[in-house]
């Protein structure tokens, strides 16, 4: 990944062109959840080495927020998708 | 075997054939005291400070490959102590003071060299900035000098000061900051704790954490189960990987740094210099290199090395500091992973698990660190208690409130 | 005679005769020389002085690879240090010179530290250095810095220009010798997109320096021939002179071309260097191989180099390299080097073999050693001789020249530049490169194949391999035959024993097999401490030839295959790349982008001076005739406003259209405070947290429509918060139809403040905008006289009535200077930041000064603004932590002088009255200070532990690294109208 991403929306496009934000994997949790699952979003991490999903934003094209599924050791990625969508299946989920 | 010039001497006569070996290649016992995970500078800093400082040698520090073979050897060889926060200033300090006396304490040349750092502001806003950060490290002691653009070129008149897009107005000017070679750091700790007793193992990856009634009584590694009273993790990039072990959440996020180094020059740069209007930095090296470095690439990576990106962001960076870089040529470029936490400062603290010891989160900053965070890491393992200079960099703290944020930039590990 | 140049031959135009100076000396060559080859030529066989021990050196190598003949090209501020004189085209008007010598290359006093060597070894500085404690700085660090380093740079800026450039292709070919040319045309006749890079200033690679005959020309015409046909093919891109240096991810090369560093006058018209980011679809690395040099005692006296290089200074530059040379070799290539230096006329002093036996052809007339070792050469500017050992029996040869060959490495450097590490090949006794994936994939010698006949067959069949992935197989290539091929067969010997001189494995470093003894007897026996230990393979080539040794001499000190050894790791850059290239255009004044305001012009010709605020230049202050200092100017506009009126450029604050029926509902959520009752035709000030409770961005929204408002940040944070809104919106809440665009460059907008603000935008203004009409945080479309629409405001930075006119951005200046006109009665001026700051650090308004990533809402006195009884909001739920709701925070409180003629600067701390500066006493810091034309001294804000309980008490503003002390009165932060009236006059 690193070098080049491919926008759902935009096409591939270099790094450049995006930020990134971090893990997508932590979901804001309901506002009336507990304060430790509150602390566990904003702070904690899973972290793992080897697949993840991040969120990347494409300020410099579509301006869509994506979710980036990629291995964070070899750098490979498996696919893109935007974040809307992303958040659409985890909620029915 | 005591190093001196002495002993360079007389072993020069001898052919150079009677060196020892700077360390021992134990085989690891059944049980020690206290296991140390990460053979990096501050598991063997630790380690030596255990034995040196709380008299616990029976000590293992058990590294996956070589001693030394993570981010010690991969930065850029900054120490300075120009903190803004109550949180990290006198622990910095603690750690310059540390790095002032220790060649001569673990009889290992390093070459401490306090050749100053300058962090240049190019805006009234940055210089209120700094002047906020001197005034609070004069506070505590620490030497601290604000100059203005005048100062700055009679000490670099190479710098951009005709044709910045980012004027250079002043710098914040630490004497005592400088630089060390890194490596040896690794080294003259890995020595002096092999000589107070401490089995030093190298070559060994740690695959479990061994847990009886809730509490540690050792490590699974490729070696074999090890035993121990204490487990002490200072596994910087990997520090979630092992911490997962023993089931730890943690507040971290590893990614990628890359550092440089250009071809051997004759001596041009005295200083460390920072660059205001970017993240830029770099010295010169005693062997002639200039060893720079920028930001880190943004994405979450394990990989030790980057992207062509923020190598080019990097050098415009640096030739826009200092336009005469252009024709020098950088040789490599390589990369390490760090563990950056959710407010940019570390942890060294206890963990959920009784015996179970914590140390991370240095994000890129931890080669200044590497004396004070072995001390007062060795403090806590030996004591159960938090040495008074860390006493903020708590695991909890982000529970409490009570971040420790030196750049302002919240709970999104990338912008630390 | 030594070095010479031949009557005949070599693939240079004798008719083009070339000056250039070495060290002062003058010199001739011919176009096609290098600059090392014309040194030959012209019996210059000492060019550089070694690192560490200072020992003369001539070239090893003919290529990138060379380790010692590192110069200084050019002079003035067009000098470039620690060139390699191999790869130097050598053109016309060329200037060398030496580097790391003193007095002169000949005689360089440093060298006693060769025979200081003993005391030198690996690491010695480890040891020593260390008493007494301040000996290191003062003394011991400045002598080694300066005899350290290499060649000098110029630290003036370059006079050249730079830039960079993507390229897209199916294939990438990496090197253009004889597996490369034949990739590149199977791909090109194919009909792929291809590009052919290759380091050298002429395509062919060892083509050009054999003496083979291919397909039944010679290999230099074989190749000119490949060439030829390929210029042909317009899909396919030829890029000599361009080395790629790094594969990145996805399938990104880094390359650099240098577009005109074989001219001694650049036209400015060209990039002197041109970065390229190749992104290719398939690569092919086709590099070659590297020769191993002999690690042998005095293996490193001028006129000891590589058989290859031999070859190319003889076949490709018509340059014996002496007039006696003897060959040292473990394989063919040593045979077939002899042969071609007695083919050319030149002596063969004898072939030294390492192997007891070979079936090797030996030339007519030439000596064989078998069994032989060499222990010791002569010589000490140039080799004059040598001493070999064979079976037990010592014997001197005189030479002047010694071709050495120790094997082939494969250069395989870029395909292990991301984590992949070389394979150790028994078989072929060198590591190979790993697999990485069809992708990019080795060809030729750089794949271990060996004679030239395979290198141009695997070639052709992974361009085959290649194309059949991509789809566009269409025929496969036919490879020619080869005639006069030499057997490249070797049988590795590391080191050879009993050298009676140091054996080298790093040339340019100094490091010598008893370093990497001593390395393993200290326990530095991981080849990456070995590397770190020695330094062997930390010089500017980077171990090009020596870590393939090392590895080879380290398993042989432990006992174990190279395997176990491994190598380094392999990182770019393949060879240095200057900064200047990978820094392009964005250098000076381009180092960023510029930002002007629509009132740029306006404010320009108002006299303003610019300065910098993150990318945008703003109008700071306007000076009038006679005013020295910007204090004047600024106090002068501060009382202005104060009294009469003032137009301030607020352009640059972020602005962010937002639309959609789920607006209001948003806002609510990504402001701390209410706006789900905003009305339409109001403005409100909003708080934005980030989610840790943490203020993160401040500014007015206002509700044009039922579903349009606009948002204002501020200017340093407009772009974070576009992208906050939009994660929210995108992530949070899908679901709400709410949708954004920033329109900051949209709008021309103007700060009229002051109590005649009204008088003169009235005039501006056809809509009535009375209080009663239009009060205090009204907010609409307007229409101005004459007709342009136009967004007026009623919000107020400064504390005064004030109005904030948006009209679009191309009738700015027109307004503007409209608004200039109708208030010239009232006595308006133009004002800048600076007074705008006093103007909002005299109303105790904040900014980013204040909200500095670790205040929260209360911490500023905004309390108020946490809408706690709104189910969520964005920060709600981590705001009411233990630490950002202590008794003890730092809050916002205002700060005046006992003493009135004080001053008080920002970045100063606060102290309790005699209490002793240290962290424990530390109370808080001064966040903004500015002096008060208003009430005529200064004034501060500032941050002070439970400040707003202190009101009335005194505290110390210390400012110790500015040598000043100032007792001052805790006050609240509003110096001027607490009350509101002026708001709603």
């Amino acid at each position: 990944m690193a070098s080049l991403i491919t926008c759902p929306h935009c096409g591939t496009r270099p790094k450049e062109e995006f930020s990134i934000r971090g893990a997508a994997a932590p979901k804001r949790p309901a506002p009336a959840a507990k304060d430790e699952v509150w602390h566990r979003y904003v702070y904690v991490r899973d972290n793992p080495k080897g697949r993840v999903l991040e969120y990347w934003h494409h300020v410099a094209g579509c301006r869509r927020w994506l979710v980036v599924d990629r291995d964070n050791f070899t750098h490979e990625v498996f696919g893109v998708m935007d974040a809307s969508d992303f958040e659409r299946v985890r909620g029915v989920e | 075997m005591r190093y001196s010039a002495l002993s360079i001497l007389k072993q020069a006569l001898s052919g150079n054939r009677l060196w020892q070996p700077a360390w021992r290649e134990p085989q690891p016992k059944p049980h020690y005291d206290v296991i140390i995970v990460g053979g990096g500078g501050h598991g063997l800093s630790t380690a030596y400070y255990l034995a040196k400082e709380f008299g616990i040698t029976n000590v293992a520090v058990i590294e996956k490959g070589y001693i030394g073979s993570g981010n010690v050897g991969r930065n850029t060889t900054i120490i300075r102590s120009n903190y803004l926060l109550e949180g990290n200033n006198p622990f910095y300090e603690f750690s310059l003071k540390l790095w002032e006396g220790l060649e001569r304490d673990f009889n290992y040349n390093a070459m401490v060299s306090q050749r100053g750092i300058v962090n240049l502001f190019h805006s009234d806003g940055q210089r209120d900035d700094y002047a906020r950060r001197g005034n609070g490290m004069r506070m505590h002691g620490v030497d601290a000098e604000l100059l203005d653009r005048e100062q700055v070129r009679k000490m670099m008149p190479y710098l951009n000061f005709d044709h910045a897009r980012f004027p250079i107005l002043g710098g914040l000017y630490q004497k005592r900051a400088g630089t060390v070679r890194h490596d040896a750091v690794a080294w003259g700790y890995a020595r002096g704790a092999d000589q107070r007793g401490v089995d030093i193992i190298q070559h060994c990856e740690v695959t479990g954490i061994r847990r009886e009634n809730g509490l540690v009584v050792g490590v699974e590694t490729t070696k074999g189960f090890i035993g121990c009273n204490k487990l002490a993790l200072a596994a910087a990039g990997n520090t979630t990987t092992v911490g997962r072990m023993a089931d730890l959440d943690l507040p971290i996020e590893t990614h990628v740094l890359q550092a440089f180094v250009s071809e051997g020059l004759k001596p041009v740069i005295d200083h460390v210099i920072t660059y205001g209007a970017g993240h830029f930095y770099i010295s010169q090296s005693d062997k002639g290199g200039l060893v720079f470095g920028a930001e880190i690439d943004f994405y979450s990576s394990y990989a030790q090395r980057g992207n062509l990106q923020t190598v080019e962001h990097t050098m415009e960076e640096g030739v826009s500091l200092i336009p005469g870089l252009s024709r020098a040529k950088v040789l490599r470029s390589w990369g390490g992973v760090m563990d950056m936490s959710m407010d940019g400062s570390p942890i060294i603290d206890r963990t959920p698990v009784d015996n179970l010891y914590l140390n991370c989160g240095w994000c890129y900053g931890g080669f200044k660190a590497t004396p004070a965070s072995g001390f007062c890491f060795a403090h806590l393992i030996a004591k159960n208690e938090t040495h008074h200079v860390s006493r903020f960099m708590r695991l909890d703290r982000f529970e409490r409130g009570y971040m420790i944020d030196e750049a302002g930039k919240g709970p999104q590990p990338n912008l630390h | 005679m030594t070095s010479y140049r031949l009557g005949l031959g070599g693939e240079i135009n004798r008719a083009q005769s070339l000056s250039f100076t070495f060290d002062g000396r003058a010199f001739k060559g011919f176009e096609g020389d290098t600059l090392s080859s014309a040194l030959l030529a012209n019996d210059q066989m000492l060019m550089a002085r070694s690192f560490k021990y200072h020992r003369p050196r001539g070239v090893v190598t003919a290529g990138s690879a060379e380790p010692n003949a590192l110069m200084t090209i050019g002079a003035g501020v067009r000098s470039k240090p620690n060139v390699r004189a191999t790869v130097v085209e050598l053109y016309n008007g060329l200037v060398a010179a030496s580097q790391n010598r003193w007095p002169s290359l000949k005689h360089d006093v440093a060298s006693i530290n060769d025979y200081l060597s003993p005391f030198l070894g690996a690491g010695f500085y480890y040891k020593t250095f260390m008493w007494p404690a301040l000996f290191w700085e003062k003394l011991y660090e400045p002598l080694i810095r300066r005899a350290a380093g290499l060649g000098k740079i110029v630290m003036q800026a370059d006079p050249d220009r730079y830039e960079k450039s993507w390229a897209h292709c199916d294939l990438l070919v990496i090197g253009a010798g004889p597996a490369g040319l034949m990739a590149a045309l199977a791909a090109g006749r194919a009909g792929a997109r291809v590009i052919l890079a290759d380091e050298g200033f002429r395509f062919g690679g060892s083509l050009l320096s054999e003496n083979a005959v291919i397909g039944g020309v010679r290999a230099p015409d074989f190749a000119a021939g490949l060439v030829e046909e390929l210029a042909t093919l317009p899909n396919v891109t030829l890029m000599p002179r361009t080395t790629v240096f790094g594969w990145y991810d996805d399938m990104v090369f880094g390359a650099v071309e240098r577009v005109q560093k074989h001219l001694a006058l650049p036209s400015p018209d060209l990039p002197v260097e041109r970065l390229w980011r190749i992104v290719a679809k398939r690569a092919i690395l086709a590099a070659g191989a590297e020769e191993r040099p002999l690690v042998f005692g005095g293996n490193d006296k001028p006129g000891v180099m590589t058989a290859g290089a031999v070859r190319t200074y003889l076949n490709r530059y018509g340059v014996a390299v002496g007039g006696k040379v003897a060959v040292f070799t473990s394989g063919g290539s040593g045979y077939r080097t002899a042969a071609d230096l007695v083919g050319s006329g030149v002596d063969v002093a004898a072939i030294i073999d390492t192997r007891s036996q070979s079936s090797d052809p030996v030339p007519q007339g030439v000596r064989v050693i078998r069994g032989g070792s060499v222990i010791a050469t002569s010589g000490r500017h140039r080799i004059d001789g040598l001493i070999f050992e064979r079976s037990g029996f010592e014997e001197v040869i005189g030479c002047d020249a010694l071709a050495m060959s120790g094997g082939w490495s494969p250069i395989v450097h870029l395909m292990c530049q991301r984590g992949a590490k070389p394979v150790w090949s028994d078989d072929r006794q060198a590591f190979l490169a790993p697999d990485v994936g069809a992708a990019f994939v080795a060809a030729g010698s750089a794949a271990g194949h060996s004679s030239l006949g395979d290198c141009l067959k695997d070639g052709a069949v992974k361009a085959h391999a290649a194309l059949e992935a991509l789809g566009r197989l269409v025929g496969r290539l036919d490879v020619p035959e080869v005639e006069g091929e030499y057997d490249s067969a070797f049988a590795p010997l590391w080191y050879v024993p009993g050298a009676k001189d140091k054996a080298f494995v790093d040339f340019q470093n100094d490091v010598h097999v008893g370093d990497l003894g001593l390395a393993q007897r200290e326990g530095f026996g991981h080849i990456e401490h070995t590397k770190r230990y020695t330094t062997a393979g930390m010089a500017t080539d980077q171990g090009k030839l020596g870590n393939v040794n090392t590895a080879g001499i380290v398993a042989g000190m432990r006992g174990v295959s190279p395997a176990e050894i491994g190598t380094t790791t392999f990182r770019p850059f393949y060879t240095p790349v200057s900064f200047g290239v990978l820094a392009g255009t964005a250098r000076a004044e381009h180092a960023a982008p510029v930002r002007t305001s629509p009132l740029h012009g306006w404010a320009k010709k108002n006299g303003a001076t610019f300065v910098e605020s993150g990318l945008w230049y703003r109008s700071a202050w306007f000076a009038r005739e006679g005013e020295k200092a910007w204090r004047e100017s600024v106090d002068r506009e501060v009382l202005n406003v104060r009294e009469n009126t003032g137009l301030c450029d607020v352009s640059t604050l972020g602005k962010v259209e937002i639309f959609g029926k789920g607006a209001a509902e948003f806002l609510d959520r990504v402001y701390s405070n209410g706006f789900l009752k905003l009305p339409v035709g109001k403005a409100r000030y909003g708080l934005m947290l980030r989610e840790d409770g943490i203020v993160f961005d401040d500014g007015t929204t206002s509700r044009l429509s039922d579903y349009h408002y606009v948002m204002t940040t501020t200017t340093a944070y407009a772009a974070e918060v576009l992208s906050h809104l939009e994660f929210a919106a995108q992530t949070f809440w899908p679901e709400l139809d709410v949708r954004f665009v920033s329109s900051t460059n949209q709008w021309a907008q103007m700060s009229v403040a002051g109590p005649k603000a009204r008088i003169v935008m009235s005039r501006i203004v056809q809509d009535d905008i009375s209080d009663a009409a239009f009060p205090f945080l009204a907010a609409g479309e307007v229409t101005l006289r004459g007709g342009l629409r136009g967004r007026l405001f009623r919000i107020s930075f400064s504390g005064e009535l004030a109005y904030e006119l948006a009209v679009p951005a191309g009738y700015g200046e027109a307004v503007a200077d409209a608004i200039m006109e109708a208030g010239r009665e009232e006595g308006i001026c133009a004002y800048g930041v600076e007074a705008m700051n006093v103007l909002r650090i005299e109303k105790g308004h904040v900014t980013h000064a204040e909200l500095e990533g670790r205040t929260t809402a209360d911490d500023v006195g905004l309390g108020r603004l946490m809408a706690m009884q709104k189910p969520d909001f964005i920060g709600k739920r981590l705001s009411t932590r233990f630490g950002l709701t202590a008794a003890d925070r730092l809050q916002l409180v205002g700060l005046k002088p006992v003493e009135a003629d004080k001053e008080i600067k920002a970045g100063a701390h606060l102290l309790r009255e005699q209490a002793k500066p240290s962290l424990a006493n530390d109370q808080g810091f001064v966040s903004s200070a500015c002096f008060s034309p208003t009430l005529g001294h200064f004034v501060a804000l500032a941050m002070l532990k439970s400040g707003r309980e202190r009101f009335g008490e005194r505290i110390m503003v210390w400012d110790g690294l500015r040598g000043a002390e100032v007792l001052v009165e805790v006050c609240p932060p509003v110096f001027i109208d607490p009350q509101n009236a002026k708001l709603h006059l």
